[in-house]
């Protein structure tokens, strides 16, 4: 007996590992199969938006920050386009609130939707992501109507809208979402009595409330613990506070109560979208009335000298933003988003930073899964859902 | 909850320090000397309940004299309320680290370290976070060039002379007869 070798092992994991959401590093020191400590190495996809947003005019920063957090692209974009409206003391239409409203939930609808798919995947359940990304793939298509675009719409704009509803996107989001909660029971009838994935989720990666206020995850990984919080019930923006849902919450902290926080998140986000579809009207104001911020109507361009000469101003020079600084949270798919920006006064950015949910979430994992198991370390991962574009910005 | 009711319920929980309305037009703002942001962030968890720090950061105002500020936006769920603080630090300052107080501060100040140079005293860790370890320079700070050119060091591509090469073929020969 006395050749058994007792020291540990160090396994690299990532950063091409599929299970890795992208390009996470982790090197794992084993004990046998047991986790002794995990180190995470993180900055492979850092492509410095946020210095090159400072390089930009204002309005150019929206589809920086969209390729920050690529599965939540809206999230990003409502959260810049509300700090910068802080700053200018800009108030939206009810219109341009509602529309807001229902982009950031189907956002939130299309990023759990890629959270379902790919976490079912890395833990046996393949067939989850050919489901998931069969629905995502008509919220894209709404993407497309409304801007040309399936990823990044830049649709959000500061000020507004970039353009109004074309025709027949009440039909095709009414369509989507009267379609949508029977698929999800399909989903909850492949995962949530499936043996194999409760074994592999229950009891597993454990966050308490408090651990998660310490550690900053404040989000889904908060409320599966227990918390409540949530920035649309606690610091409502573009009208939240007007909407009838509610806030999922678990109490166990673990994968699996991440598992139901989130699907029961995407009825919710149904609820909303349902209500705010109801209210918005297909024609109307699309933004606010403010001319430094918003150019004028085509029509008046082409007609009026004063109009050309604003249309001009703000594709050339931009606009100017009174110096200070705003930080304006919203409730992301992977938690609170929030963009601090700081102006000194001209038409660039003096300083933009976004808060990464999946930052914290990564930085956090090594106490998640210290004394575990390795398998249980792709469970874990994905449950936190991270994007490694919002991680590293 | 402005930002001077919060300054008259911290003054007595952290004496001596001086602290400092500033301007906002979010939710308050208080400027916090360098040396008691510990014991400020300690009173704000302990006694005042904010119990998460959502953001560390940290902006450089170039040519003004205490040239770097760094912003630490806290949080308490139970009590609905934000709070900002600023510390002014001079180009060569430093600022000791909150994450005895607040676990989650570890990596934001280490970003804050890796893109603005700013030294976190006691800090456990302040190692490059996004950046590669060799990198020169911290690319957020003013004076950084934006548009530069640089192939990063620590991937340097694996160089094979000829003779190697056909040595490792050749022993690659005999292991595949044998």
């Amino acid at each position: 007996m006395s050749d058994i070798r007792t020291e540990t092992m160090t396994v690299n994991m990532g950063p091409q590992h599929p299970s890795t959401h992208g390009v996470l590093r982790l090197v794992l020191e084993l004990d046998g199969e047991v986790i002794q400590s995990v180190i995470p190495t993180i900055g492979y996809l850092h492509t410095g938006i946020e210095k090159t947003a400072e390089q930009k005019k204002w309005q150019q920063v929206i589809p920086l920050v969209e390729r920050m957090d690529y599965l939540a692209a809206q999230s990003n974009s409502l959260a810049y386009a509300l700090s910068v409206e802080k700053l200018l003391g800009l108030e939206m239409p009810q219109r341009v609130k509602d529309i807001r409203v229902l982009l950031a939930e189907l956002q939130r609808i299309a990023s759990h939707l890629i959270w379902i798919g790919t976490h079912g995947l890395e833990v046996g359940a393949v067939t989850m992501l050919f489901y998931a990304v069969r629905e995502r793939e008509l919220l894209l298509n709404i993407n497309e109507l409304i801007a040309g675009f399936r990823f990044f719409p830049s649709y959000i704009r500061i000020g507004g809208l970039r353009e109004d509803l074309p025709r027949g996107f009440h039909a095709q989001v009414q369509e989507f979402l009267d379609r949508f909660p029977p698929k999800i029971d399909e989903f909850e009838g492949l995962l949530t009595k499936n043996d194999i994935y409760k074994r592999r989720t229950q009891g597993v990666g454990y966050v308490t409330k408090e651990s998660a206020y310490a550690w900053g995850l404040v989000g889904p990984i908060a409320r599966a613990g227990g918390s409540d919080y949530d920035v649309r019930k606690y610091f409502p923006y573009t009208g939240y506070e007007t909407y009838d849902f509610k806030v999922p919450t678990a109490t166990e902290g673990d994968v699996y109560a991440r598992y139901t926080v989130r699907v029961a998140e995407m009825r919710e986000s149904v609820k909303i979208a349902k209500q705010a579809l109801d209210r918005i009207s297909p024609t109307g104001l699309f933004a606010c009335d403010d001319t430094r911020v918003v150019p004028p109507p085509k029509d008046k361009v082409y007609s009026e000298m004063e109009a050309l000469i604003q249309h001009f101003l703000i594709y050339s020079q931009g606009f100017t933003v009174p110096a200070g600084d705003a930080y304006v949270p919203v409730e992301g798919p992977r938690g609170e988003h929030g963009c601090y920006i700081v102006s000194d006064g001209t038409n660039r950015p003096w300083r933009v930073k976004m808060r990464a949910p999946s930052f914290m979430a990564i930085q956090a994992l090594p106490t998640v899964v210290q004394g575990g198991l390795i398998a249980d370390v792709v469970s874990v991962i994905g449950s936190t859902d991270v994007v490694m574009g919002d991680c590293d910005r | 909850m402005d930002a001077q009711a919060i300054i008259d319920s911290l003054s007595p929980l952290v004496p001596g320090a001086a602290f400092e309305a500033a301007p906002s037009v979010d939710f308050a703002t208080v400027y916090v000397p360098a040396e008691q942001i510990v014991a400020t962030c300690q009173a704000l968890r302990d006694s005042l309940n904010f119990e998460s720090l959502v953001e560390v950061t940290a902006a450089d105002y170039l040519p003004r004299a205490p040239r770097y500020e760094v912003v630490y936006h806290l949080l308490s769920v139970s009590r609905r309320l934000r709070l900002r603080l600023k510390v002014r630090v001079a180009a060569d300052g430093t600022v000791p680290t909150v994450q005895g107080v607040y676990p989650g501060a570890g990596w934001l100040e280490r970003e804050v370290w890796d893109m603005f140079g700013i030294v976190f005293l006691n800090h456990n860790d302040l190692r490059r976070l996004l950046m590669p370890e060799d990198w020169e320079g911290h690319p957020q700070r003013k004076d950084y060039p934006v548009q530069i050119q640089k192939s990063a060091q620590t991937y340097a591509p694996l160089e094979v002379s000829e003779e190697q090469f056909r040595a490792n073929i050749e022993r690659d020969r005999v292991k595949r007869t044998h």
